[in-house]
């Protein structure tokens, strides 16, 4: 019994020891830490003569600068141009902008000769170059010059590598080392290290290529661009594949993981040989590659045989509406001077990536967030040939006109950078895109604009009718009378008297004049009126009232009541002038569009801008308009009409120049919310729409 | 500890029966071990507050006392930064690794005194502003005094500006520090680098793989994604108070304010002000001050004195042009008067550039323009300039104030790129509060027109009226682009009609059973939902015809981001008492829609059911009334747009219950939810709903024009 006790005893005793020896330290870390922390923290500490502490810098030597330096600003400017070149070239030193100051942005291609011939991809991009506005074929006017020489493919184990391009270049009297031109590139070095070798020496040209290394990348001067196939569409492009936003987003794996790698390493088609597996947090599976527009939840691309990355995968992910989980180390994103890609994709360190598999599935809106701006990306700025190109000019322009470049925020926001002009403004409220992130509102009153076409002969002409009828809106603020008539305009006596100023610009006999951004035009709305138009008070009020509180970014239209030609269609400008079918009203900046994107109408740059109903109908008859107000005379309209061939004629021509059809269809109009009704005509606010 | 307690409860039943002797033994042996216990507890625990209170004793101490180290001549020297460091080469991101809070540790080595093998000083001990910035990351929640867990090191050796450091001296004392390992993880600030004549933009102690936060960086020397620009701090931004200016018109249009100019930028911009006269001031400094009065603080124009930096306020742009050096301490000062910065200093990185948006607060004009530059700047409008002034302030408010909001912000960059699916956003870093407050970030932002094959599931939410829902089933049933049908029976004390009851329809049908008969049920985001349009609807509204439920369809599908119903409702401020007012007349405007028949997108509900703000869903339930102004406002708020009203329908009325529609019952109905509009607008801290003048119709709706021709004919009964 005693010797028992005296066991129990000693045992005890031992426990505590060990106790004592081992597990204190633990004990105390679990029980301790968390309520003594605060108190164990070692801060920094709070030195009792802190404030006696000498400054880092005089206060007088901080304002002026280390005193008189002795170099001066022009022999410094002289000496960086020589000290930086070739790799080490920024804008300054290496970009001759007084090129671009007389005609602005002019982008000159060297004339493509017979001999040399120029792989699909890159014709594409020169006719992209050749349609859009800032090509010029005029050297002496150019801005910026492309090479007649294939550059894409510089694997000199492919057919399409083009040999001695140096001694080509040299012979080129423009070349000056390269100065103000730029080098587009795909695929450069070869199998199997894949260096960001060129085989030939660019000199001071803008690098434009595909899968840069954060290395080699000149900041500020080259451009990262998309890696695309010879099958990449011109122009148009296919529309993205998230049609719809299924919340929660669901898909089949969490994570999948798309990798690239060139398996023989010839030739582009085999280049395009990716592999993808779905990878979910450890147990690894394998699946094959068109799996991938529907399983991934998140695209992971990861790198893990060769330098090249997996830039079709980038492609293929952002178009199957995946989030894009960039795990590629050292690769300078497409476009990176533009885009905020943390906006649709988790930029990650390859070495973190378990930490990925943290973050989706938390919560869904970031997760709803980054599809939608993915898509949104890939229909701005990748789906065509013509967008990369145009991307990759505007880049460059923004740099060259700094002062009228888009902010970060125009570029990463519907409807993107190529659509914000900066020439209209860099202004956000300017925009109609951008009250709600901005937590602005559109100016509630517009300007009536009327082109006027035939000389003003009676009182009783339409046009001062409308003028009248325009000026007694409460929103209107101001007139405009584009004069394209030959006679002059009648002296200012003859105006009918108004409310709202009344100015009249002379215009050229163009159509197209009427969506040109005059500068007079001090609103955000814009009503455009046809001379011959008849508009009641009311109609205008309805419309006036709908496009400031409804969305700027849409259309409004006052259709009005002229029998014929009301088809459905809306302007088009170019072939009936006489009379265009309704008088839209439009935003400001739309009118900045018009010219600048070269001939298409208004409403089909809107449908682009907007991607909102137009609501135009192409078969032409058993639907109206929409944002219509109501008074539209039923649309009687015989497919016989010589006049409705011309506009069928129009709509297929436009939609081959966008490469798609972007109009949209809309099935609704927009009535005053007592339209109609049985009710007291007192009541109702617009009672003069219901007359027929 | 437990076993001792235990035995401790053990202890007294055994004593009484040992013998006496033994027992004297076992007393003994029993305060032995307790009072061993005792001291283990005194020996465990005591120490750390020891170990505190000595803290305490150290806080006290002076910058004097510091302990003094001696380097070696021959101590190592680090290699000179590398300019092709990128995070990924030159960071070690595993020791910052997986952290629920996804903020990187700082730890910040203790503060030494460096001197060299004569015993001279290497470099002031810590200046003011790097203790601030030091006590500041030590105060945030980036801090960790545990050199083991950290992520990042920084050094207490004090190299803000370079010409007060030894740089061979000042290199071999970072060699020395205990983790360097190259220069690994290390960060050091830098804010003015270079010295005569030459003046490098960054600086010049050799550092190997350290990141440099520097003020001054040129677009040679900063690696992109690697080291952080950050501002030169002004401390004056300290001494003086300069209230926020409104927006509205100053005198100058130009400023320059700098001392010290190169002469040849001095006579451009005197040809500048030759040209343009009033409008353009260009100061300098003053030759002919009185005693005592601080040089740093005035600014002259020939004779006339000007308070520095006051006068800056005076001015609509301020130029910031570079001297010596790229960064200038001036810009802080301009950015906090809320004057537009006219940058001038090619290839200059501003501060914090890579998630600050220069070109809203600032005008960044190449040194060779400089004598264009009027004609620049006038051509900015005037909107635009007072949204920079606004912009600037900010920047400098939440970026530029303080040593502690610098260090902040550059903790805060490397954060992001270390925990990327973290990140502070775009709009975070750059809209003003009040920006922020009154912006919409619509979650649906993106304009898709959904497919028409997808269809709607109706849901229809039911508690016995088992008859009238029926109906409600055959009727939608007839919609033909109902894709399914789910019936939420919010009926805990009665089981749903037998399967073989229910009528047939073309569709599926599905019922749910709620636990809780809650109105929220309605709204609650059923995985059965695989559309994303849904129709909630009432199991009394049995008026709505075909067309009608499939014109609203068409709509929503138009405007899938909307709420999209039929009988539309306003709500109107009462000013007599001063509060908001229900409305169900028949107005000329709508700002809500009744959701007892209505489209919606499906992210709503599980908006509706998991980010409802305040205590908006609990209050619903428990008043059973109003989910429908809640869901508006719900909708409203996040989508800053309003609803759309279809068709001219005006109530839902069921044919059976006029009976009860009693004028009493309706004046109380308004009055609660009139209430219900007031309680929402309190918890929402503001009035979501917006008012529109429309409503939709069919295009050909009411025209002269054949019915049987249009595509909706079955519409127009109110």
């Amino acid at each position: 019994m005693q010797t028992r006790k005296k066991y129990i005893f000693i045992t005890f005793f031992a426990s505590w020891l060990l106790l004592f020896f081992f597990g204190g330290d633990q004990i105390r870390r679990l029980a301790f830490l968390s309520r003594k922390k605060a108190a164990v923290l070692k801060n920094w500490p709070r030195w009792t003569d802190r404030s006696f502490l000498k400054s880092f810098a005089d206060p007088e030597e901080l304002q002026s600068d280390g005193g008189l330096h002795k170099q001066s600003a022009k022999a410094r400017r002289a000496s960086r141009m020589n000290i930086y070149k070739h790799s080490r070239c920024r804008m300054e030193t290496c970009f001759d902008f007084s090129r671009c100051e007389k005609h602005g942005f002019k982008v000159f291609v060297y004339p493509v000769e017979r001999e040399d011939p120029v792989s699909e991809s890159y014709l594409k991009i020169i006719t992209s170059i050749e349609e859009s506005r800032y090509y010029t074929s005029n050297p002496e006017e150019a801005c910026l010059f492309i090479l007649n020489i294939d550059t894409l493919d510089r694997d000199h184990l492919s057919i399409q590598y083009v040999h001695d391009i140096n001694d080509k270049i040299q012979g080129f009297p423009l070349w000056n080392y390269g100065r103000n031109h730029l080098v587009f590139n795909l695929y450069s070095g070869t199998w199997p290290n894949y260096t960001e070798d060129l085989g030939f020496d660019i000199g001071q040209a803008i690098l434009a290529k595909a899968s840069f290394y954060v290395e080699n990348f000149r900041p500020g001067f080259d451009i990262s661009i998309p890696l695309f196939s010879k099958e990449h569409p011109q122009k148009g492009g296919e529309r993205g594949w998230l049609y719809q936003n299924s919340v929660p987003p669901k898909k089949k794996y969490m994570l999948a993981f798309k990798g690239k790698r060139y398996l023989t390493g010839i030739g582009s088609d085999t280049r395009n040989a990716t592999r993808s597996c779905s990878w979910t947090d450890g147990r690894g599976k394998q699946e094959s590659s068109p799996g991938w527009e529907t399983g991934p939840g998140v695209g992971t691309r990861l790198n893990g045989w060769g330098l090249m990355r997996a830039l079709v995968c980038c492609f293929s992910s952002i178009q199957a509406a995946c989030i894009p989980v960039l795990l590629s180390n050292g690769w300078e994103l497409p476009f990176s001077d533009a885009i905020d890609w943390s906006k649709s994709a988790i930029v990650g360190d390859e070495r973190l990536l378990l930490q990925v598999t943290q973050r989706p599935g938390a919560c869904q809106s970031p997760i709803l967030a980054f599809q939608q701006q993915t898509q949104f990306l890939w229909e701005a700025y990748f789906s065509s040939v013509e967008k990369i190109v145009q991307t990759t000019l505007e880049i460059i322009k923004d740099r060259i006109f700094h002062r009228e470049s888009r902010p970060k925020f125009l570029w990463n926001t519907l409807p993107g950078g190529l659509l914000a002009l900066p020439e209209y403004s860099t202004h956000l409220g300017d925009f109609p895109f951008y009250h709600l992130q901005h937590g602005s509102s559109p100016s509630g009153k517009f300007t009536a604009f009327i082109r006027a076409v035939s000389p003003v002969v009676s009182l009783s002409q339409p046009i001062l009718k409308l003028i009248q009828a325009v000026s007694r809106s409460q929103h209107c603020a101001q007139i405009l009378v584009l004069w394209s008539c030959e006679k002059p305009p009648p002296p200012r006596g003859r105006w009918p008297q108004t409310a709202v100023p009344l100015t009249v610009i002379h215009g050229r006999r163009k159509v197209s004049d009427r969506f040109f951004p005059y500068s007079a035009i001090g609103t955000d709305a814009v009503l455009s009126l046809d001379e011959h138009t008849s508009l009641s008070t009311s109609e205008v009020r309805r419309g006036g009232r709908g496009g400031g509180r409804w969305d700027a970014a849409t259309q409004i239209r006052t259709p009005h009541g002229r029998a014929g030609c009301q088809g459905g269609f809306t302007s088009c400008p170019r072939i009936s002038h006489w009379d265009n079918g309704g008088d839209p009203t439009g935003h400001c900046f739309y009118f900045p569009l018009g010219p600048g994107l070269m001939p298409p109408p208004l409403q089909r740059i809107t449908a682009v801008a907007t991607r909102l109903p137009k609501g135009v109908h192409c078969s032409g008859w058993d639907r109206s308009e929409s944002w219509g107000v109501p008074g539209s005379p039923s649309p009687a309209v015989s497919s016989g009409n010589p006049r409705f061939s011309q506009r069928q004629d129009c709509l297929n021509q436009f939609a081959a120049w966008f490469g798609y059809m972007p109009l949209v269809h809309s099935q609704l109009r927009l009535d005053p919310v007592l339209f109609k009704d049985q009710v007291s005509v007192l009541r109702k606010k617009y009672r003069h729409l219901e007359k027929p | 500890m437990c076993a001792s307690a235990k035995y401790n409860t053990r202890g007294p039943a055994l004593i009484p029966r040992m013998k006496t002797k033994h027992r004297i033994y076992y007393i003994t042996l029993f305060s032995i071990v307790l009072l061993g216990l005792i001291a283990t507890g005194m020996f465990q625990f005591w120490p750390h507050s020891i170990e505190s209170s000595s803290d305490w004793t150290v806080e006290k101490r002076s910058v004097h006392d510091v302990p003094v180290v001696k380097l070696p001549a021959d101590s190592p020297i680090p290699e000179r930064g590398d300019l092709s460091c990128r995070m990924h080469t030159c960071f070690d991101v595993y020791r910052c690794g997986f952290n629920p809070k996804n903020k990187i540790k700082v730890y910040i080595y203790t503060l030494k005194k460096y001197v060299d093998e004569y015993g001279m000083l290497v470099s002031n001990t810590i200046s003011r502003e790097y203790n601030e910035l030091l006590t500041a990351i030590s105060d945030s929640d980036f801090y960790t005094d545990d050199v083991n867990r950290a992520c990042l090191f920084v050094p207490s050796i004090d190299v803000l500006n370079q010409n007060t450091v030894r740089i061979k001296e000042t290199a071999q004392a970072l060699a020395q520090l205990s983790r360097w390992d190259r220069g690994t993880n290390h960060l050091l600030f830098n804010m003015l680098p270079g010295g005569p004549p030459d003046y490098n933009t960054a600086l010049d102690v050799p550092r190997d793989r350290a990141l440099l936060a520097g003020g001054g960086f040129s677009t040679w020397t900063y690696r992109q994604g690697y080291d952080v620009s950050i501002p030169v701090y002004s401390p004056l931004s300290a001494e003086v108070e300069l209230p926020e200016r409104g927006p509205g018109p100053r005198r100058y249009f130009i400023l320059s304010s700098q001392m010290a100019l190169h002469p040849e930028y001095r006579s451009d911009l005197e040809a500048l002000q030759a040209e343009n006269g009033e409008s353009v001031l260009i100061l300098d400094k003053c030759t002919n001050l009185s005693e005592g009065v601080p040089s740093v603080r005035k600014r002259c124009h020939k004779h006339q004195v000007f308070d520095y930096p006051q006068v800056l306020q005076e001015a609509t742009f301020c130029i910031v042009l570079r001297g010596a050096r790229l960064g200038q301490a001036v810009l802080s000062d301009v950015l906090q008067a809320g004057c537009v910065p006219i940058v001038i200093a090619d290839s200059y990185i501003l501060p914090f550039s890579e998630v600050l948006d220069w070109k809203r607060s600032s005008v960044v004009i190449p040194e060779e323009k400089m004598p264009e530059m009027y004609s620049i700047l006038q051509s900015i409008p005037q909107r635009q300039i007072e949204e920079m002034q606004r912009q600037a302030r900010w920047f400098w408010e939440a970026y530029f104030r303080s040593m502690k909001s610098i260090a902040l912000a550059t903790l805060q960059i490397i954060n992001d790129r270390i925990y990327p699916y973290a990140a502070m956003s775009y709009e975070e870093w750059n809209d003003p509060p009040a920006v922020k407050w009154s912006s919409v970030s619509n979650p649906l932002f993106l304009p898709l027109i959904p497919p028409q094959s997808q269809g709607f599931t109706a849901i229809v939410l039911t508690y016995d009226r088992v008859e009238s829902l029926f109906r409600v089933i055959t009727e939608v049933s007839k919609v033909p682009s109902l894709s399914k049908l789910l019936v939420v029976w919010n009926n805990q004390n009665k089981n749903p009609p037998e399967d073989s009851l229910w009528p047939k329809i073309r569709v599926p049908l599905k019922v749910v059973k709620t636990t809780e008969n809650k109105l929220s049920n309605r709204f609650f985001p059923y995985d059965e939902i695989e559309t994303e349009a849904v129709l909630a609807i009432d199991d009394d509204i049995i008026m709505l015809t075909s067309d009608e439920l499939q014109f609203g369809y068409e709509v929503w599908r138009e405007f899938p981001d909307r709420l999209v119903g039929y009988p539309g409702r306003l709500h109107l401020w009462d000013h007599e008492m001063n509060k908001w007012k229900y409305e169900s007349e028949w107005t000329n405007e709508v700002s809500m829609v009744l959701t007892g028949a209505a489209f919606y997108h499906k992210y709503f509900n599980y908006l509706y059911t998991y980010k409802m703000p305040g205590d908006i869903k609990n209050w619903v339930d428990a008043h059973m009334n109003c989910e429908d102004i809640a869901m508006n406002f719900l909708v409203a708020n996040v989508t800053g747009k309003a609803v759309i009203k279809v068709t001219p329908r005006k109530k839902f009325k069921c044919p059976e219950c006029t009976a009860i529609d009693g004028l009493s019952l309706d004046q109380t109905h308004m009055v609660e939810r009139s209430e219900c509009i007031n309680k929402f607008a309190s918890v929402f801290g503001t009035m979501p709903l917006k008012v529109v003048e429309h409503r939709a119709d069919p295009v050909l709706y009411k025209d002269d024009f054949p019915e049987k021709l249009k595509s909706f004919p079955n519409i127009g009964s109110l």
